[in-house]
């Protein structure tokens, strides 16, 4: 049998299977690392970046970071903290998010994000305003890159659970995006029953399923009433975790 | 069949249909059909029997590669501020003029294209630029009259007038107007060692005892971070595998460094060796040369040492008549991304992939190409390994510092009367350098290239070495008269353009950093500004997945922190408290410009102008 490894995480002890991300034993035990592209049951990527830990002193990214013995792993800091933020306003202005008028509003992961870490108001960076035209193209899907992310969750779905290659990166730097396998996404083989369309495998509004716009009413969306991140931390709670990190914040 | 499918065709089967060899499908495909187009990426797909966005992955990833159409000619010029510094405006008028076309733009016939790209490994020889695969250096331009007139009659770049170049640069296989300029030569590297004498001796001991020596020489990586080779090495070999690879990484795309080309152009031999010598040692059947794609005018030249050296038996079965040991080396060319001389970048393009970093750990010593251990090294460290193995390792150790032995090659340009390549101790001083080059009014100088440090007067008597100062070869001067916040803001634009894009702090990061260092520029920028970018820059150094992004913001912040008054002299506190952020005259011209009128309010001249006529002037 597998020995586990003991870490800490902000001085909490911590248990990990060998081969485990720091991700992955910090949900185990309960403990949230904030996180937009990592998601259950895909490859971790690492490239939203705002899962970005300390590793005994030096930063590094707790999906793709192996759990080592007796690493002490600082989470919830105010240095931390605002680094998130900053990567999350980040993506806030490199895409369009109108949240007011987009269907992913409620279960948006980037909104929730943004209210988990207590950005609440326009903020200090400009605005690069990208119009990419909108690929309504097949019967079921709508895709909006202006709203994408860059996280790779379809891309990832699709190559490693559906089989297939509907999505895949085009260009590099700041034009890289999300492109499709075809013309257009009629083109490829995309189905609405492939889990990269699912709606919970893109975090914002950038994949729509058409007819599902606005299906939930405010107040029974994911994150109307516990913030993101609450079903990890479980009975820690939410809401007063939340007041805390606005506490810290300055804004 | 249409040519373009016989073209795309041919392409793939000439690498046998390999998905891993698509980089050179998409050279030849580049290189025959000027473009890579929506056609071709499908053709290639269905050859390879891969998706279609596969291809496109790959093919948009490298500026080398372009959707639209470039010219039969296309020329590339040099955009780095040091060939701006020299003159390189005047050059890009003269082809414009020349041409009939603008920047970025190919001609109506298809026969020419004009581009800017980033440093080409020619800075001692500013300005330069690239004309197909052939360079093109000190243009001036009368000279860009000439070249265009000569491409017009022959049609042919590689048959361009050329002035001969220096050494090999004049042999028929390389023949460009190439100069070596090698200033200074050391005792380790710029010299005529008996060929071999490294391999010889490596021959007679077993893996372990060359892994010795090179751990006991301290040689620590020239390509910019100094690991330390022998336990890079050392690594590789005790990691237990069916296959080991050695890669060498002559992608030397930090802007002002230029020593790789040289030691490529009259030491490939000694690197080759070097190589081998690394093959033995860590029990290496497979070796791939990366040569960036600016410098694929030494492919030739390569091709015939590597061949040669299979004659000689120095590459192939039974290297020098030992059994069993087997090592071959092939060439990779890139085209066009600084990010490709990251190791685990060069392996991915070397794999047929966007050229983007891997997820680390596992480190490439433990699982590199294809998941087999790699040992990924510079040009000048294995050409160090070779004469380590000739002389010893305490010989080696007797040069430079304590923990930074051996000698150095320096690549130094810009304002000094004597650019060129210096080999020179580690620990040598910045002022020694400059004296050396000959820089008589040095008021700054970037050491390590971008992602390294911009110092002012005051360091200059720091050294040069992985305890204080460290490059991988960059040296460049600027003098007085240079504009410190233009120098950054090229910079910043340069990472912007070769950022790979996978994370989020380099991707757009560096896109603010560089909108508000050119708004600090313009004289825009108050207190809060420099706060502002402060901040920022550590979000993306912290943050960031790689070298690149790690290191990014180090041109504004090493020039925070060492240029204090260029920045206080341009930043103001208003009196009213209102930020300058926008600038109302600028954002008119555009409207101005397409209403062909001014406006009333705005324009201060506009109601006691004598002209009756409204229009505002073209
Ligand atoms: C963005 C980036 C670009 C790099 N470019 C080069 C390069 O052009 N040549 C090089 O030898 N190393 C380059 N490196 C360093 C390599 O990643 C790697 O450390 C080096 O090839 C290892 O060889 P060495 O130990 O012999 O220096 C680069 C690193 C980064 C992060
Ligand atoms: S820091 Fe991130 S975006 Fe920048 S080059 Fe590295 S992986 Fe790519
Ligand atoms: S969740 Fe780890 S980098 Fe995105
Ligand atoms: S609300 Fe986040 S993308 Fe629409």
């Amino acid at each position: 049998m597998n020995t586990p490894i003991r870490f800490q995480i902000d001085g909490v002890e911590v248990l990990a299977e060998p081969g485990q991300s720091i991700m992955q034993a910090a949900d185990a035990a309960g403990i949230y690392i904030p996180r937009l592209c990592d998601v259950e049951g895909l490859e971790p990527q690492g490239s939203c970046r705002v899962c970005t830990v300390k590793v005994n002193g030096r930063t590094a990214a707790a999906c793709t970071q192996p759990a080592a013995a007796d690493i002490e792993v600082e989470n919830d800091t105010l240095e931390l903290t605002n680094y998130r933020r900053d990567l999350v306003r980040m993506l806030f202005h490199e895409g369009n998010h109108l949240c007011p008028i987009c269907e992913a509003s409620g279960r948006c992961e980037l909104q929730a994000m943004g209210y988990r870490l207590g950005i609440s108001q326009p903020t200090k960076y400009p605005y690069l305003q990208p119009a990419r035209p909108v690929d309504a193209s097949h019967p079921d899907i709508v895709l909006d890159t202006n709203r994408c992310i860059r996280c790779g969750r379809c891309i990832r779905a699709s190559r490693d659970i559906d089989g297939k290659s509907v999505f895949g990166y085009v260009g590099r730097g700041i034009d890289k995006k999300v492109g499709v396998n075809g013309d257009n996404l009629l083109a490829t083989d995309a189905s609405i029953d492939d889990c990269a369309i699912a709606l919970e495998t893109c975090p914002v509004g950038c994949i729509i399923q058409k007819g599902m716009g606005f299906y939930k009413p405010i107040g029974e969306r994911s994150f109307d009433h516990q913030p993101i991140g609450s079903n990890i931390e479980g009975n820690r709670s939410g809401a007063a975790h939340r007041e805390e990190t606005w506490r810290q914040g300055e804004e | 069949m249409d040519d373009q499918t016989r073209i795309v065709n041919q392409a793939c089967q000439r690498v046998g249909n390999d998905r891993l060899r698509l980089m050179d499908i998409l050279l030849d495909v580049q290189r025959e059909l000027r473009c890579i187009d929506h056609r071709s990426i499908a053709q290639i797909a269905q050859q390879l029997n891969c998706a279609r966005i596969e291809v496109e992955e790959v093919a948009s990833f490298y500026s080398f590669f372009s959707s639209p159409r470039k010219g039969d000619i296309a020329i590339r010029l040099c955009d780095d501020i040091v060939d701006r510094f020299q003159g390189m405006p005047a050059i890009a008028r003269a082809f414009e003029q020349q041409l009939g076309i603008r920047m970025g733009e190919t001609s109506a016939d298809g026969t020419f294209s004009l581009d800017w790209t980033p440093c080409i490994g020619l800075s001692d020889q500013a300005p330069a630029a690239l004309i197909n695969d052939t360079p093109v250096t000190r243009l001036t331009p009368q000279r860009v009259v000439e070249i265009i007139a000569e491409l017009r009659h022959h049609g042919d770049p590689a048959k361009l007038n050329t002035a001969a170049g220096e050494g090999n640069n004049a042999h028929p296989q390389i023949a460009v107007e190439v100069h070596n300029q090698i200033r200074h030569r050391g005792a380790v590297l710029l010299n005529d060692a008996p060929a071999d004498a490294g391999l010889d001796v490596a021959l007679t001991l077993n893996s372990d005892a060359i892994l010795q020596r090179i751990e006991d020489s301290q040689l620590r990586g020239r390509g910019g971070a100094g690991f330390p080779t022998g336990r890079k090495w050392r690594t590789a070999a005790n990691t237990i595998a069916e296959q080991r690879y050695i890669f060498c990484n002559a992608d030397e795309g930090e802007p002002g460094t230029f020593k790789d080309r040289v030691l490529l152009t009259e030491h490939a031999e000694l690197m080759i060796e070097g190589m081998t010598i690394a093959a033995l040692a860590v029990g290496a059947a497979h070796g791939i040369i990366y040569l960036r794609g600016e410098y694929s005018y030494l492919k030739q030249h390569l091709e015939s040492v590597l061949s040669q050296r299979r004659q000689q038996h120095r590459l192939g079965c039974s290297i020098g008549g030992r059994p069993g040991f087997d090592f071959d080396i092939r060439l990779q060319l890139g085209a066009g991304a600084y990010m490709c001389g990251e190791e685990s970048a060069l392996i991915s393009s070397c794999e047929g992939q966007r050229g983007e970093p891997k997820t680390r750990p596992p480190f490439t010593a433990e699982r590199g190409y294809l998941g087999y251990p790699s040992v990924v090294d510079n040009v000048e460290t294995f050409c160090c390994a070779a004469r380590i193995l000739t002389r010893g390792a305490a010989w080696f150790r007797g040069f430079g510092t304590a923990a930074s032995a051996g000698t150095k090659l320096f690549s130094i340009c810009g304002d000094c009367d004597r650019p060129g390549i210096y080999e020179l101790p580690f620990g040598v001083t910045v002022d020694e350098l400059l004296i050396a080059a000959g820089a008589r009014d040095p008021a700054a100088v970037l050491v390590g290239g971008p992602s390294g440090e911009l110092i002012s007067q005051t360091a200059f008597e720091r050294r040069i070495c992985f305890e204080d100062l460290s490059t991988a070869g960059a040296v460049v001067v600027f003098n007085d008269r240079r504009n410190i916040l233009e120098i950054v803001e090229y910079y910043m634009a340069f990472f912007v353009e070769e950022s790979c894009g996978y994370c989020t702090p380099c991707r757009v990061g560096n896109v603010f950093l560089h909108e508000r260092i050119s708004k600090v520029r313009q004289g825009l920028a108050s207190p809060q500004d420099l706060a502002y970018l402060q901040e920022l820059g550590d979000t993306i150094a912290k943050t960031s997945r790689c070298g690149l992004g790690q290191t990014s913001p180090n041109p504004i912040l090493s020039s925070l922190q060492n240029f204090p008054l260029v920045y206080s002299a341009l930043v103001k506190e208003r009196d009213d408290g209102w930020q300058a952020g926008f600038d109302i005259q600028r954002a008119l011209e555009e409207s101005r410009r397409l209403a062909k009128r001014r406006s009333f309010i705005y324009d201060p001249s506009y109601s006691d102008s004598t002209n009756s006529d409204k229009e505002a002037p073209a």
